[in-house]
C-alpha cells in the first residue's frame, strides 16, 4: 500500500507539542541582545545620532563598507530603489532601523536605545496611494518619478472593440488595505562567532536560508563558505520571512566585529511596524459582457503600495507583476488590457504575503462576477460557468497555459454541498424575522509549483526556481534526505518522507528530511510559493527512484536475480513471484562494507542527487460562505464555510486540510478584520494585537473540505501546491457572502476588509440615497 | 517589550502595603493581576519606579454580602463572578459580565478592583460599578474614604484615588428580587475591549418599569449611568418605542470615543443598539 495518500500524523508535531521545538529564542541564551533604534518618523533628513557614553551603537556611519539592498528586475519599466542596511541621510518610513545597541540582556539594550539621541528634521510623507501619485508630491525615492517604481502592462486581444460590442459594462474600483502577515513567532536573528574557524552561524527565522546567506555575504562581501545560515524551528512566515533583511546584515557584522554571540529578536511592535506588510492595492476593474454572461474583455488599472523599500531578492514589483499576470485567474477571457504599477511610499516596505496579490484580484474577480449577475439579472454561478475555463489544457490570451483542473466542477460542488435552494427559503424566512442572510463563492485558480521556466518571466535578477535534493542511505538502512527547500511549519518533512517511502521502499519513520541549514543543504531558495510539496517533492522522487536503483542493484547480486525483478517493498528486496528477499538494512551494510562487490555503484553509493524545475500547475477551489449581518451593529459572523479543492494528489491529507484551515483564516482575516492603519504623518495606529485584530477561533467557523483530484502531468507527482490556496479563495466568498445579505438595502462592496464600521456607513447612505 | 527598571515589594499585610504606598505611591504602582499594568510597562507606557505587589496579601481575598452589599476585596479575581456570588438580581447577572471580560487566562489573573483601580473606559466591572452606584472603599495610612462611581470615575484611565490610596474593597448594593437584569456588549472579536455596552436594571411592576438603572461603557471616556435614558424608561412598558427612545437619549447624551475601530457616529450606533439589548434582555 502506498503511503502517498495516507493520514500519517506529522513527525514535526511532538517535539513542538511538547514544547522541545528550538526557535531563535530558545538557541539565544547567552548572546548579548541586539536592539534596533528605529525612526519615529515617516520622513525626514537624519541630522545627529547621539550614542550615550560607554555603550555600543552602531550606526550607518560604522557600516560605510556595507552595500545597500538594491534588488533589481533586469527590465527597463523598473525602478531599482536601495535599503541603507541602517538609515544613513534620511528616514523614509516609521520603523526603518537608524542604530543597533548591543548590551547584555534585552532590557539593558532596550534602555540604551530609549537614550540614543536622534534629531531629524521632519519632512512632508507620501503615505497613500493618492498622496504618493498627487502631482508635485514629494518623491520618497529621488530615482523614482512620481513615486513610481514600476509602471508596466498587457494589451492582448481586440479590447476596445470587445468593449464597444458588449451588452453591458460593470466597472468599479476595489481597494484593499494593507495587512500583515502576522506570523506567530516574529523575526529573529542570532549570530554566534566561531573563534576557532572565523566563521559565522547565523540562526535566522527564515524561510530562504541559502538566498539569506547569498544576500549577507554579497553585503559585506564576504565568501560565503565563511557563513553558515540555519533556519531551525520557524513560527511561521507567509512570505514575511522570505527576504533578506537589515537586521540580518547588522547581527552578522556585529558579531564579525565584537567576534561575539548576538541576538535579536523582533518584539511584536516591532513586526506589526518594520516588518514586512502586503495588499495595499486599488484596482479598477472593468469587465465587458455579453447579454449571456459572457465576460468579452478585461481592463484594469492596478496599483499597489509598495512601501519605502524593496525587498530581496523578489523586488517590489512582486505584488504588481503577479496582479498583472494573473488577474483573469480561472476565467476564459479572450481580451484583456493592464496596467500596473508599484508606487513607493513612505510606509513600510511590502514583501509576499501568503497568496501575494491573488487574494485580492481574486476578491475583484468575484466581485465583479457577482456584480455582473446582478446588473444582468443572471444567476452568478452561471455567469461563472459561463466563463470558467472547462477545456485543458488551456493558453490564455497571455499566454499562461493552464492545466488541466475541475474549475467547474469545484463550484459545482460547493453548491450542491450548500444546497442553495433551501439557503434561498431560510433566506427568506429570515428577513422577515429582521436576521440578513447571505451566501457567496468564489472561484480560483492558482499557479503553483512553478521554478526557473516561470520565475524568469519577471527577469529578477535572482531567478529563483528549481529544487535540489541529496538522498542517502547509511548503513543501518536509514534514509538522509537534504532539501533546498526550508519548511517552517507546514509538515513538509512529514510529506516528503512519505514521498520517499514509496520510492525507496521503505517506511517514511526511516526516512529523515534536513532542511534550513546551509552547510549540510544543497543550494535551494526555500519554502513560499505554494512550491516545496511540488518543486522539492518532484525532486526528492527523482532522487529516491535513483537510489532505489542502486539499492536494486545490490539486491540483484544478494538474490542472485536480474535488478528488473526486484521490487523494493516494505522494507525488503524481493524477487517478483518468489519468496526470495532480503531486508533493506543488509543491502545497505554489504553496500558499505563490501563495496568491493559492487563495482557499479561505488561512484555513488547509497546516494543520489536530483533537481527538479518544472514549469508549474495550476491547482484550483472554489470557496463558499455563508454569513449573518446584525445591521444594529455591523457585525458579520460567519455561519458555514465550505472549500471544494482540488490540488491533484495529496500526499497527505490531514497536512493538505491544515494548510487550507490556515490560510481560510488569514483569509477571513483579510475579508473582515485584519489592516494596519496609518495616520497622516506616517504612524502606525494599530501597533498592538489589541487593534490589528487577528481574528481568534471564536470567530472562525468550521471548515468543509471536499477534496477533488485531477492529476496531471504538469508535477511529476501529480502533486499541486496548496499552500496558498486558503487565503486566496476566502476573502472573496465572504465579500460575496456580505454583499448577497444586503442585497434588501442595494449595499455593494468592494474593499476589504470590511468593516462593521464600513458596513453601517454603507446601510446609511444606502438609505438616504432612497429617501 | 522590556519594561524598564523598576523596585519590587511584596508586603503581606494591608498596613505594610499602605506604608509601602505612602513611602512610593507617587512614583509606585500597585500590582494585582498585572493583566493591563504588565502589558503597559513592557511598552514602556507605565514606568513605576516602584511595584507593590499585593498578591500576598491573603487578607484581600474575598467575596462576602454584607449589610446589604456584596463586598468585593481587592484580590477577587475576575473568574470568581463567572458562577453566581451573589443574592437577588445579582446572581444571574455577575456571571453574564465575567464571561464577557477578555479571556479565560487573564479572568483567572485579574482583579474586580484592579479593573477599577485602572479605570479603562471599556471595562465591564466599572460599568458595573457605575450602574450600581458601588461604594469604593479606599485606604491609606492617612485613614479610609468612601467613594462614589460618579466622583471616582474622573476621566479615561483617572480616577480620584490619591497616590498613596489602595482600592480595598468594592461594595455592589444588592438588588431585590424584583429586578430584572440586562447586559449587551459589542467587541471586533470575542474578548476584545468593547466598543460600547450597557448595563440595565428595571424594576417592573404590572407591565410598567418602575424603577431603572442603564450603565453604558466603552463608549465614553468613562462609565456612567445616563439619567435621560433611564428617565424614558420609567412608565414605559419596555416596548420597541421606549427602547429606541432610550438607545437615541444614550447616544445623545454622551461625548463618544473616537478610535480607529470606531468614530463617533459609529460609537452612537452601537450604543443605542446596546442600549436595546440590555434593556430588551431585562425585559425578557
Amino acid at each position: 500500500m502506498s503511503w502517498v495518500g495516507r493520514r500519517l500524523p506529522r513527525y514535526e508535531d511532538p517535539v513542538l507539542l511538547r514544547g522541545d521545538g528550538r526557535y531563535v529564542a530558545d538557541l539565544a541564551r547567552g548572546a548579548r541582545a541586539m536592539r534596533f533604534v528605529r525612526s519615529p518618523v515617516a520622513s525626514g533628513r537624519i541630522l545627529s545620532v547621539k550614542a550615550p557614553p560607554g555603550a555600543i551603537v552602531i550606526t550607518a556611519a560604522d557600516l560605510a563598507a556595507v552595500k545597500p539592498i538594491c534588488p533589481r528586475l533586469l527590465r527597463p519599466d523598473f525602478v531599482p530603489i536601495a535599503q541603507p542596511v541602517l538609515a544613513r541621510d534620511r528616514v523614509r518610513h516609521v520603523g526603518e532601523a537608524i542604530a543597533a545597541v548591543i548590551a547584555d540582556s534585552a532590557a539593558a539594550a532596550e534602555d540604551i536605545a530609549e537614550q540614543v539621541e536622534i534629531e531629524i528634521a521632519p519632512e512632508t510623507p507620501v503615505v497613500s496611494l493618492d498622496q504618493a501619485l498627487a502631482p508635485g508630491a514629494p518623491l520618497v525615492h529621488g530615482d523614482a518619478a512620481n513615486n513610481t517604481v514600476i509602471d508596466t502592462g498587457l494589451d492582448a486581444g481586440d479590447v476596445d472593440t470587445a468593449f464597444a460590442s458588449a451588452h453591458r459594462v460593470v466597472e468599479f474600483t476595489f481597494t484593499s488595505r494593507r495587512q500583515s502577515a502576522m506570523p506567530l513567532e516574529a523575526r529573529a536573528a542570532l549570530a554566534v562567532f566561531d573563534t576557532s574557524s572565523g566563521r559565522i552561524t547565523l540562526s535566522v527565522s527564515a524561510q530562504s536560508p541559502h538566498l539569506i546567506r547569498t544576500g549577507i555575504a554579497d553585503a559585506l562581501a564576504m565568501p560565503e563558505n565563511e557563513l553558515r545560515v540555519i533556519a531551525p524551528d520557524v513560527g511561521g512566515g507567509f512570505g514575511q520571512k522570505v527576504p533578506l533583511i537589515p537586521e540580518h546584515i547588522v547581527a552578522v557584522w556585529a558579531a564579525r566585529r565584537y567576534r561575539c554571540a548576538v541576538a535579536w529578536i523582533e518584539d511584536r511592535l516591532e513586526n506589526l511596524t518594520a516588518a514586512f506588510h502586503a495588499r495595499d492595492q486599488r484596482i479598477a476593474l472593468r469587465g465587458a459582457f455579453a447579454a449571456d454572461g459572457k465576460l468579452l474583455a478585461l481592463d484594469a488599472d492596478i496599483q499597489c503600495n509598495i512601501g519605502a523599500y524593496s525587498n530581496s531578492p523578489v523586488t517590489c514589483a512582486v505584488e504588481p507583476l503577479m496582479a498583472m499576470s494573473e488577474l483573469p485567474g480561472p476565467y476564459a477571457v479572450g481580451a484583456y488590457r493592464v496596467r500596473s504599477r508599484g508606487i513607493t511610499t513612505n510606509t513600510c516596505p511590502m514583501a509576499p504575503y501568503r497568496g501575494v496579490s491573488r487574494p485580492v484580484i481574486t476578491s475583484a474577480m468575484e466581485r465583479l462576477m457577482d456584480t455582473a449577475a446582478s446588473r444582468l439579472g443572471l444567476d452568478p454561478l452561471a455567469v461563472r460557468r459561463r466563463n470558467l475555463i472547462s477545456s485543458f489544457p488551456y493558453a490564455s490570451v497571455t499566454g499562461i497555459v493552464h492545466d488541466a483542473g475541475s474549475y467547474r466542477e469545484a463550484m459545482d460542488t460547493a453548491a450542491e454541498t450548500l444546497d442553495i435552494a433551501a439557503f434561498r427559503k431560510r433566506q427568506q424566512s429570515a428577513r422577515a424575522e429582521g436576521r440578513y442572510l447571505g451566501l457567496g463563492f468564489s472561484v480560483f485558480a492558482e499557479r503553483t509549483g512553478y521554478g526557473t521556466p516561470t520565475f524568469s518571466l519577471r527577469k529578477m535578477e535572482v531567478t529563483v526556481g528549481f529544487e535540489r535534493v541529496e538522498v542517502a542511505m547509511d548503513p543501518s538502512g536509514f534514509v538522509e534526505a537534504r532539501i533546498g527547500a526550508s519548511p517552517h511549519g507546514q509538515g513538509l518533512k512529514t510529506t516528503l518522507a512519505q514521498l520517499l517511502a514509496d520510492e525507496i521502499g521503505v517506511a517514511p519513520d526511516r526516512i529523515r528530511i534536513v532542511s534550513g541549514d546551509t552547510d549540510r543543504t544543497p543550494y535551494g531558495f526555500g519554502t513560499f510559493a505554494s512550491r516545496s510539496a511540488v518543486v522539492a517533492g518532484g525532486a526528492c522522487k527523482l532522487a529516491g527512484i535513483q537510489l532505489r536503483d542502486r539499492l536494486k542493484e545490490v539486491a540483484a547480486q544478494e538474490l542472485e536475480a536480474a535488478a528488473s525483478d526486484i521490487d523494493i517493498a516494505d522494507g525488503r528486496a524481493l524477487v517478483r513471484g518468489t519468496d526470495l528477499a532480503v531486508p533493506v538494512p543488509e543491502l545497505a551494510r554489504a553496500a558499505y562494507h563490501q563495496s568491493h562487490r559492487f563495482p557499479t555503484i561505488v561512484d555513488t553509493g547509497l546516494s543520489a542527487v536530483a533537481t527538479y524545475d518544472p514549469a508549474g500547475t495550476f491547482s484550483n477551489a472554489c470557496h463558499a460562505a455563508i454569513v449573518e449581518i446584525d445591521t444594529a451593529t455591523g457585525k458579520v459572523s460567519l455561519e458555514r464555510f465550505v472549500i471544494v479543492e482540488d490540488a491533484g494528489i495529496l500526499i497527505n491529507p490531514t497536512i493538505v486540510e491544515g494548510q487550507i484551515h490556515g490560510g481560510v483564516a488569514q483569509g477571513i482575516a483579510n475579508a473582515l478584520y485584519e489592516q494596519i492603519v496609518y495616520d497622516d504623518s506616517g504612524n502606525i495606529l494599530t501597533g498592538s494585537l489589541a487593534d490589528y485584530l487577528v481574528p481568534t477561533l471564536s470567530e472562525i467557523p468550521d471548515l468543509e473540505i471536499h477534496h477533488l483530484e485531477t492529476v496531471t502531468d504538469a508535477s511529476i507527482t501529480g502533486v499541486k501546491g496548496v499552500g496558498e490556496g486558503g487565503a486566496i479563495g476566502a476573502p472573496g466568498a465572504v465579500l460575496n457572502a456580505v454583499v448577497d445579505a444586503l442585497s434588501p438595502f442595494g449595499v455593494e462592496v468592494f474593499e476589504m476588509p470590511i468593516t462593521p464600521q464600513r458596513i453601517l456607513q454603507l446601510l446609511r447612505e444606502s438609505r438616504s440615497r432612497t429617501t | 517589550m522590556k519594561p524598564a527598571a523598576f523596585r519590587y515589594f511584596a508586603p503581606r499585610t494591608v498596613e505594610e502595603a499602605l506604608d509601602l504606598l505612602a513611602e512610593h505611591g507617587d512614583d509606585g504602582k500597585i500590582l494585582a493581576g498585572g493583566q493591563s499594568l504588565v502589558p503597559a510597562m513592557n511598552f514602556r507606557l507605565a514606568r513605576p519606579a516602584s511595584l507593590i505587589d499585593i498578591n500576598r496579601i491573603a487578607a484581600l481575598d474575598y467575596l462576602r454580602e454584607e449589610a446589604g452589599a456584596l463586598r468585593i476585596g481587592a484580590l477577587a479575581r475576575h473568574a470568581r463572578f463567572e458562577r453566581p456570588v451573589a443574592s437577588g438580581a445579582l446572581g444571574p447577572f455577575l456571571p453574564r459580565v465575567a464571561h464577557q471580560i477578555a479571556h479565560l487566562p487573564i479572568r483567572v489573573r485579574g482583579t474586580f478592583a484592579g479593573s477599577l483601580a485602572h479605570a479603562d473606559p471599556a471595562s465591564e466591572w466599572c460599568v458595573v460599578a457605575a450602574t450600581l452606584d458601588a461604594e469604593l472603599v479606599a485606604e491609606s495610612r492617612r485613614g479610609t474614604r468612601n467613594l462614589r462611581p460618579d466622583e471616582y470615575f474622573t476621566g479615561a484611565l483617572t480616577t480620584a484615588l490619591e497616590p498613596d490610596e489602595l482600592l480595598t474593597e468594592i461594595r455592589l448594593p444588592l438588588l431585590g428580587d424584583q429586578w430584572r437584569s440586562g447586559f449587551a456588549e459589542f467587541s471586533r472579536r470575542a474578548g476584545d475591549y468593547a466598543l460600547a455596552m450597557c448595563a440595565a436594571f428595571l424594576r417592573i411592576e404590572q407591565g410598567r418599569i418602575v424603577e431603572a438603572r442603564i450603565g453604558l461603557g466603552g463608549a465614553a471616556d468613562r462609565p456612567a449611568r445616563i439619567a435621560a435614558a433611564e428617565r424614558l424608561l420609567i412608565g414605559s412598558d419596555g416596548g420597541d418605542d421606549a427602547k429606541r427612545a432610550a438607545g437615541d437619549a444614550a447616544a445623545q447624551a454622551i461625548e463618544p470615543l473616537v478610535d480607529v475601530q470606531a468614530d463617533a457616529e459609529y460609537r452612537r450606533d452601537l450604543v443605542r443598539a446596546m442600549v436595546n439589548r440590555a434593556v430588551a434582555q431585562a425585559c425578557g
